[in-house]
């Protein structure tokens, strides 16, 4: 009842292929097939955001996205974020300037939260209120969210030539 | 956990989706899938057949009809959060969308999915209530619509069948100066909401109200509506006194009890929350007079 189904999608700008049980979902995918275990797999029902990844650019819980829904979709993991010759993305950076993580497991979920929102900011001014709003999505058990404000503050309020990447 | 297995399927058009429906044994339709896939990876739901609804574009688009905001089922509550035609046009379901789920829940979940899914602390089903929803169904065999007040049958049941889906939901818009609000009390930040209100009204020229409407959410399975209080304060000074009234009335509904948050506590938020909704609803619609 439960066939296998082939999939191919993009991920991190790179054609990937897989076989997949319809219920398995994208964030199985992405760490079990694609062996991209950057993802991280907390509550699987939606709640803490660990799993969050960018499906055509919006940020969204892979447990909560079957893996055959993101057919013919481009998928971005935080293993896409970092330029290829290692640099971090100035967001990664950032928090890890300002102490926004400690033992790091909802740190990738948070990454893809703030890169959707510094998008969705399209270079204007960023508000604490909003930064929280936006990660109020994203539990985080260990640091606490400050860390995370100042770094996203940070970016998202510089200059746009430090901002650019 | 994981889902049990289930046949997949991946309509490409209504037509499609509704013979499918008719067709296969207990099937569900998924649509954003941010209440329905959690219930299956915890094995709370388990359908043989997944219909999945996200592609048909033909059942997500919000428009205008008349005195009407006519949004598709599946249109993703981050769509209607950021529609100028709901921002003019109906700015208390844009208020309420705020306080839905989380920015990369309301990315996928859609807002006929949170209607059709009937969370009793779901805040759209509470601002679709307020505006007098009138929401259609589909078969194979035809449509049917009847208003969002018809639509629970008891916790997370509706009356639409099991061959049936929602595919519309239209909202009666209110005239230009119409105030609006949208209260809610959450245990932390943005989540579930214990007790939800949503408060529409008009002044006449006297500053008495002409015309109210108030929604709570989370006391019982569905949204209540406060009929009796919203045409007892027709004609009334829209004042402290007549919000204390509303809120005195909201005080005294029925509330079940719930894991975190015991009946009196919640009728203590509805009474808070309403006087509160109303009072800022009154106070844009005075706004826009002047």
């Amino acid at each position: 009842m439960s066939e296998r189904v082939r999939i191919a999608l993009t991920v991190n700008g790179t054609p990937r292929e897989g076989e997949v049980e319809p219920r398995a979902h994208l964030c199985d995918f992405l760490r079990h097939s694609l062996h991209l275990t950057g993802t991280h797999m907390g509550c699987e029902h939606g709640v803490c955001g660990a799993c969050t990844v960018l499906l055509d650019g919006e940020s969204v819980r892979s447990c909560l996205t079957l893996a055959v829904q993101a057919r013919g979709r481009a998928v971005t993991t935080i293993e896409g974020v970092a330029l290829p010759d290692g640099t971090l993305h100035p967001i990664q950076e950032a928090l890890s300037a300002h102490h926004g993580l400690q033992c790091g497991y909802c740190t990738p979920g948070v990454v893809m939260t703030l890169i959707e929102l510094q998008r969705d900011l399209d270079g204007g001014p960023a508000d604490e209120a909003s930064v929280r709003r936006a990660l109020a999505g994203n539990l985080c058990r260990c640091t606490g969210y400050q860390g995370m404000v100042d770094a996203a503050l940070s970016v998202l309020n510089a200059a746009p030539r430090a901002a650019a990447q | 956990m994981k889902a049990a297995p289930f046949a997949y399927h991946a309509p490409a058009t209504k037509a499609e989706a509704l013979d499918m429906l008719a067709g296969l044994d207990d099937a569900r339709v998924l649509a954003g899938g941010q209440s329905l896939l959690p219930m299956m990876n915890l094995r709370l739901a388990g359908p043989t057949h997944l219909i999945d609804l996200n592609g048909v574009p033909e059942l997500a688009g919000i428009s205008r009809a008349g005195d009407a905001l006519v949004i598709g089922t599946m249109t993703r509550q981050r769509a209607a959060e950021r529609a100028a035609l709901v921002h003019e046009a109906c700015p208390l379901l844009a208020e309420a969308m705020e306080h839905v789920g989380f920015q990369q829940t309301r990315n996928r979940g859609t807002v006929g999915g949170s209607i059709a899914h009937m969370d009793p602390t779901a805040e759209i089903p509470v601002a679709a209530s307020a505006l007098d929803a009138m929401l259609t169904v589909e078969s194979a065999a035809g449509a049917r619509q009847f208003p969002i007040g018809e639509l629970a049958e008891g916790y997370l049941m509706t009356q639409i069948a099991p061959d049936e889906m929602l595919t519309r939901v239209a909202l009666r818009l209110w005239p230009k100066g119409h105030g609006h609000a949208f209260e809610e009390v959450t245990r932390r930040g943005e989540s579930f909401c214990v007790v939800c209100v949503a408060a529409l009204a008009t002044l006449d020229a006297s500053g008495a109200f002409s015309r109210l409407a108030i929604a709570i959410g989370g006391l019982a399975e569905a949204p209540v509506r406060l009929s009796g209080i919203e045409a007892d304060l027709v004609g009334a000074r829209a004042d402290q006194d007549a919000f204390r009234a509303a809120g005195a009335a909201a005080g005294a509904l029925a509330a079940d009890e719930a894991p975190f948050a015991p009946p009196a506590y919640k009728r203590h938020l509805a009474g808070v929350l309403t006087e509160r909704a109303l009072a800022r609803a009154a106070g844009r619609a005075r706004r826009a007079a002047a």
